[in-house]
């Protein structure tokens, strides 16, 4: 028999995801299915130089192309104040040069035409004189005295960005002068570009009679941005409206604006006419933002036992050219330092400088941006160095140090209050899934046989739900987020949300917590998002913040409807409010269910037969600012056979025991996982960027960056602890990058176990056949 | 090649579409752009993706690689033509059921792919899907769900091959 929470598709249930019937139909609205009367397009020439000065731009040969309108340089915007614009960092960085370009790529004029392929061929007409400059790659080599400068732009004439640190320096230090061990490794966690099947682009259409600008935007945050446009560049914030139609995934890549917006606008502006932009995928690859590129040095002290102390921790930042990843104002290393992880440590020290190279931007996301994936592959891994160093086991060890479940909330060393968390449970429910004590004895087998198996463990903790607002903002506007709830008179309603989904199922999940909440069917609400023009503020999806954020903001809204709602059903039932309770998805009077009104009648009631002196209607606004962020966890064992012969690494089993509090939907929690287990795996195996000497990417199409298929893909083996969040209206934490952030050192520790007989202590990610193959080759393993 | 245009002529879905088009046009951009069906898309530049996938003459083709040129002719498939008469394809509907989709970009030609490979192997193993699938990139959903999808149309497909058989059958019966 089904119950009436599963007829409502409330909380808890794998209700079918509304978004699906357009999309399998092919009938889903992404940026290049836009097509405005009169539209014109754009294509973008780019720098083949790391580090240039630009002597001559010659655009006669490609304007003398029928059908080319116009050729957009910098020096044309710097005419109008837009050849820079401002970072999310507080940096700024360059629409089109003037003069240099600082990394390969990067865009140097736009050509207008009429035509897609006109204006492609435009942009090979182009012709632009270059006198390169030594470019500076290594970020090492950038901090030396004599290293070219990256950005003469600033006042500061050397290639520091900044320097951020968090923790107590002397606690830490006299904690490791009283520790019996310490392990010490260099952990360099490579460049990553998130690879959003869907690249960037957008439709700019200024409308000359309204002097309104609409733009629509692959963008993960359109409010942030009409409001970062409206004070760029002087037009009235209701004069521009941004539009997310369906995006082709984003992970935290289209949160940045990059320049082919900007020149889009102010092509469309100049013109009058639509302007499309879409990026080939060498384009989107090549030149938009990357994450990652730390390069850490991390000390772990522990006393012989097995007990951790202290953990000290120096990185060096490469953020390419311009400081632009999508960090809150305050943190410019994101929220590394909370790199103690699920361990109950009694200092640490955390310490990171920012540096300009000829690269494009970096510290923006990969399914993460705000640097949890690089805290959580340091302590995860250095937890396993120690385990190594003692010759104990990492799940023992793991047990041993874990903050334990009654000491939540817990504050950490450097200043966060964890909310809630068991990470003893999921770490048993993994290990008993997997059968992690059979698989050592199966191991201890091989390794006598001399087959390479490895288990590996990562213990993570999240930290996601920016705000709260008191500390978290970007570029000054605060980190809540927002809903708006309209019931219709029938019973139906709109449900209009500050978030953004990029494939996460918003239109399912948040119309299932209003269905919750109000008892109104799931198929009756509908959710939109995405138009600065209808949608209320808020800073957007990336993160993991929808649900803490604007989910609470949805729950809270609601629950101002069920108030008046209240009022309105003891109008009907004739009884006094205090008497009227909210049971069974009704309004019933206590004592006597019998006399009960359902959401639907009181929503006609409040267009119909309000009671005198109550304002007619139903609906609520809420903007919500969370008192704390929110700490996912979650324990993952990998399982890996090395190939003597080849060097590959196969995953033969992975198990995810994930705890993301109160869950809205466990198939798209499921599915969300999934997802980030590939993202997790993928950095782990296959996929980095590095530059030659001369600033060359050698990465720079899908036939070198290697995004996993179904073949390397392993079947992921899924399950749950359910801890929820004290603090979110109804106890959920989020879940869409947890799984990215905590696979990652599960499969390096699992290659490292394989080897560590032979004296491995780390191995650098990406983990690749050829790599691998080296390491077994020097330790006298490889065959053939 | 001349730069003169020439008029082509494909059967996309079943409908004739005619035009002079430019000898460089690619195949998916005048399914895109000339027959107006934008369930097919374009997520690179290197044959990498598959998320431009179509079938040409019933095998799987990216669309990407090819001028509309080459395809004159050619009877072509698109997402578009999937769903008969109101009904969605068994592939369509594993997709929904299985949760096979997330943002969507990829699973027009993920699906075409699948089709035509359900075609050729009714019964499939995971792992055959695995490899079926391979030239398709997803960066949602893991495959688990994608390969869990396919099978569950591969069952519905089979269960349609079985039961006009079986209906068969039965009017044999009670002859």
């Amino acid at each position: 028999m089904t119950t009436p929470a599963q007829t409502l598709g409330g909380m808890g249930h794998s209700v079918k995801r509304k978004e699906d019937p357009r999309f399998l139909r092919g009938k889903g609205r992404y940026i290049d299915d836009i097509k405005l009367p009169g539209m014109i397009y754009m294509d973008i020439v780019r720098s083949p130089y790391a580090h240039a000065n630009i002597t001559k731009i010659d655009a006669s040969k490609a304007l003398a192309l029928p059908g080319v309108l116009a050729v957009i340089t910098g020096k044309d915007l710097d005419a109008a104040g837009l050849a820079w614009m401002p970072t999310l960092m507080s940096d700024k960085q360059m629409v089109l040069p003037v003069d240099r370009v600082v990394y390969q790529a990067q865009e140097v004029a736009a050509v207008i035409a009429t035509e897609r392929y006109i204006a492609a061929d435009g942009v090979q007409l182009v012709e632009v004189e270059y006198d390169p400059l030594p470019p500076v790659v290594d970020p090492f080599k950038a901090l030396e005295p004599d290293a070219p400068l990256v950005r003469p732009d600033r006042e500061q004439k050397n290639n520091h960005i900044w320097h951020w640190e968090a923790g107590d320096a002397a606690q830490t230090d006299a904690a490791f002068a009283s520790a019996e061990v310490v392990v010490k490794e260099d952990l360099y966690i490579p460049r990553i570009h998130v690879c959003s099947i869907e690249t960037c682009g957008c439709v700019a259409s200024f409308d000359k009679v309204e002097g309104k600008l609409t733009i629509y935007m692959t963008t993960q945050a359109p409010h942030a941005i009409r409001t970062v446009y409206s004070l760029v560049t002087g037009i009235p914030e209701n004069k521009i409206r941004v539009i997310s139609p369906d995006i082709g995934g984003g992970f935290g890549g289209k949160v940045p604006v990059y320049p082919g917006y900007v020149i889009a606008s102010v092509a469309s502006i100049q013109t009058g006419l639509p302007v499309k932009w879409i990026e080939d995928r060498s384009e989107n690859i090549q030149a938009d933002s990357f994450a990652r590129d730390y390069h850490i040095t991390a000390e772990l002290a522990a006393d012989k036992d097995g007990t951790m102390k202290a953990l000290r921790v120096k990185t060096l930042a490469d953020h390419g050219a311009f400081d632009a990843a999508a960090n809150p104002s305050k943190f410019p290393a994101g929220l590394f330092s909370v790199v103690t992880g699920s361990y109950n440590l009694q200092a640490a020290h955390v310490e990171v400088d920012g540096v300009y190279t000829n690269k494009p931007s970096g510290g923006v996301a990969y399914r993460c941006s705000f640097r949890v994936t690089e805290a959580v592959h340091t302590i995860e891994r250095m937890v396993d160095v120690l385990a190594q160093k003692l010759g104990v086991d990492p799940a023992d060890l793991r047990m041993k140090n874990f903050i334990q479940p009654e000491s939540f909330p817990y504050k950490s060393p450097t200043g966060w209050e964890y909310d809630s968390g068991n990470y003893p449970a999921a770490l048993q429910k993994a290990m008993a899934k997997i059968g992690y004590a059979d698989l050592r004895r199966e191991q201890a087998e091989k390794r006598a046989r001399g087959e390479l198996m490895g288990i590996g463990i990562s213990t993570f903790t999240e930290i996601v739900g920016a705000g709260p607002s008191h500390t978290f903002d970007i570029l000054g506007i605060k980190m809540f987020d927002s809903c708006e709830i309209r019931v219709h008179p029938t019973g139906s309603a709109i449900v209009r949300i500050g978030v953004q989904t990029q494939g996460q199922g918003h239109e399912t999940t948040f119309a299932q917590i209003v269905a919750e909440e109000l008892g109104l069917p799931v198929e009756n609400i509908t959710v939109e998002h995405g138009d600065t023009d209808t949608a209320p503020y808020g800073l957007g999806t990336y993160a993991s913040r929808s649900t803490p954020t604007a989910g609470a903001a949805t729950a809270v809204a609601s629950r101002k409807i069920r108030e008046k709602a209240k009022n309105i059903a003891a109008h009907l039932l004739e009884a006094n409010p205090d008497d009227i309770e909210w049971s069974d998805y009704k309004f019933q009077v206590k004592g006597a269910p019998g006399r009960s009104v359902t959401m639907k009648d009181i929503a006609f009631a409040a267009y119909t037969n309000h009671p005198q002196g109550m304002e007619a209607g139903l609906e609520a606004v809420d903007y919500y600012d969370p008192p704390n962020l929110t700490f996912p966890f979650g324990a993952y064992i990998c399982v890996v056979d090395i190939d003597r012969g080849t060097g590959a690494v196969k995953i033969r089993r992975f198990v995810a025991v994930d705890d993301c509090g109160n869950i809205i939907n466990p198939m798209i929690v499921e599915g969300q996982i999934h997802g980030g287990l590939t993202m997790g795996m993928a950095p782990a195996l296959l996929e980095g960027i590095s530059y030659d000497e001369n600033g060359n990417m050698q990465q720079g199409t899908f036939m070198e960056y290697l995004l996993p298929t179904a073949m390397e893909t392993p079947v992921w083996e899924t399950d749950k602890t359910v801890t929820p969040s004290p603090h979110h209206p109804f106890g959920a934490k989020g879940v869409g990058e947890s799984a990215t952030v905590g696979a990652p050192p599960a499969v390096v520790n699992a290659v490292v176990d394989a080897l560590a007989h032979v004296g491995v202590t780390h191995i650098d990610i990406p983990m690749t056949p050829w790599k691998v193959y080296e390491l077994l080759e020097a330790h006298g393993l490889a065959e053939g | 090649m001349s730069d003169e245009k020439q008029r082509v002529t494909l059967t996309i879905n079943g409908q004739p579409v005619s035009a002079e088009i430019e000898p460089r046009l690619l195949l998916v951009h005048f399914i895109r752009e000339v027959a107006n069906l934008t369930g097919t898309h374009i997520g690179c530049d290197t044959t990498s993706c598959g998320a431009c996938a179509v079938l040409l003459n019933g095998v799987p083709a990216k669309s990407c690689t090819m001028f509309a040129v080459q395809a004159d002719g050619a009877n072509i498939s698109t997402v578009e033509g999937l769903e008969q008469g109101g009904v969605l394809h068994p592939v369509q509907e594993g997709f929904f059921q299985e949760h096979g989709l997330q943002c969507g970009f990829c699973t027009p030609g993920m699906m075409m792919t699948a089709v035509a490979f359900l075609e050729r192997n009714p019964n499939p193993t995971d792992g055959e899907i695995r490899q079926a699938i391979s030239g398709n990139l997803c960066r949602c959903t893991g495959y688990v769900n994608i390969v869990k999808s396919i099978q569950y149309a591969a069952a519905r497909m089979r269960e349609q091959q079985a039961a006009p058989a079986m209906a068969t059958a039965g009017a044999e019966a009670t002859q």
